[in-house]
């Protein structure tokens, strides 16, 4: 987030191994960016993802780093294309959403908001299959994101009620809402 | 039938360029400048004013936190960094266009009012005393004068 407060998630750069014996004294290093809240929660999903991709678990492996990635330009207005698959209550999808943000973060926290919204899913029941910035304009798909994008976009704010501060229970005239 | 002339209301709009009163939040009752439009709910702002109390920085603002102004930079390109901004913001004379507009003037009074000592609280009370009557008198005069 760019007002100084961290925001819920933090994007990690993990990379771990099996542990050396004689048989292979340097394994393959694998490396993983991951969206989680703090080290811990990263570690288990970085286990959780090796463990579905090659035959390699905590019992056997050990992680060699764990660092935050920062976003590059956290004031500049990004598009993101995130590829998601996720669990649903009959079965498993595979989704593509675009998102307006500042950084990577945000836009995963947005995603998580959003399929929380609309499909009811957990933080657990998501992968994050890939997170890309869409620097070409031509190349965003999404009509909602789309609408951002035209020349000279200018709207009105229509109907807006007034603050709450010294506000009464009842009032005594009707509030202007024309700002 | 009678030709009837329908105006289009002049709306403020929230576009590049617009100048905003923050209403909540750490830089509340400081003007900023929209510098892009994240989406229907959230903006970029920027206020590099040239007064080092009134600065700004550059951060994404709700709209729900703004009041739109009737001020804007004309010609402000979109995402345009704080350096331009600030030049702009300098050329457009913002900041004394603010001074002069009745909210700002009625804020600065109204922040004056609320740390003026007992003693400053009882001279501002005999001033206005004293404007009122010279307004009465005055009435009082011009009615005498009408009723005649």
């Amino acid at each position: 987030m760019t007002d100084g407060f961290p925001g819920r998630l933090t994007e990690y750069q993990v990379i771990g191994r099996h542990l050396p014996n004689e048989a292979n004294p340097t394994p393959k290093l694998y490396r993983m960016r991951i969206f989680a809240p703090n080290t811990v929660v990263a570690k288990s999903r970085f286990w959780y993802f090796m463990a579905q991709l090659r035959k390699l678990k905590k019992a056997n492996g050990e992680i060699v780093s764990l660092n935050v990635i920062e976003e590059k330009r956290p004031l500049k207005v990004k598009n993101f294309g995130i590829w998601i698959r996720y669990d649903s209550r009959s079965g498993t999808h595979n989704m593509y959403k675009e998102f307006r943000e500042m950084s990577r973060t945000d836009a995963v926290e947005a995603l998580y908001q959003d399929m929380a919204a609309r499909h009811r899913s957990r933080f657990g029941s998501i992968h994050i299959l890939k997170v890309v910035e869409i620097d070409n304009n031509d190349s965003i798909r999404r009509p909602y994101i789309k609408q951002l994008l035209q020349k000279d976009l200018k709207f009105p704010l229509p109907h807006r009620a007034g603050g709450k501060v010294g506000k009464k229970v009842f009032a005594y005239s009707r509030p202007s809402t024309f700002a | 039938m009678a030709d009837i002339d329908v105006k289009v209301s002049s709306w403020k709009l929230v576009e590049v360029g617009r100048l905003v009163l923050i209403r909540s939040g750490p830089f509340e009752g400081k003007l900023a400048a929209i510098v892009e439009i994240v989406d229907h709910r959230r903006v970029l702002v920027d206020g590099p004013s040239t007064e080092e109390q009134k600065i700004v920085p550059r951060h994404v603002l709700p709209l729900a936190h703004a009041t739109l102004t009737h001020f804007t930079i004309p010609q402000l390109p979109r995402a345009a960094g704080t350096g331009p901004v600030k030049k702009l913001w300098a050329k457009n004379e913002i900041d004394g266009k603010w001074a002069k507009s009745s909210f700002a003037q009625r804020s600065e009074r109204s922040e004056r009012r609320k740390n003026l000592s007992d003693f400053e609280r009882f001279k501002v009370l005999r001033l206005r005393k004293q404007a009122r009557y010279e307004v009465q008198k005055s009435h009082a005069k011009a009615r005498a004068a009408n009723k005649s």
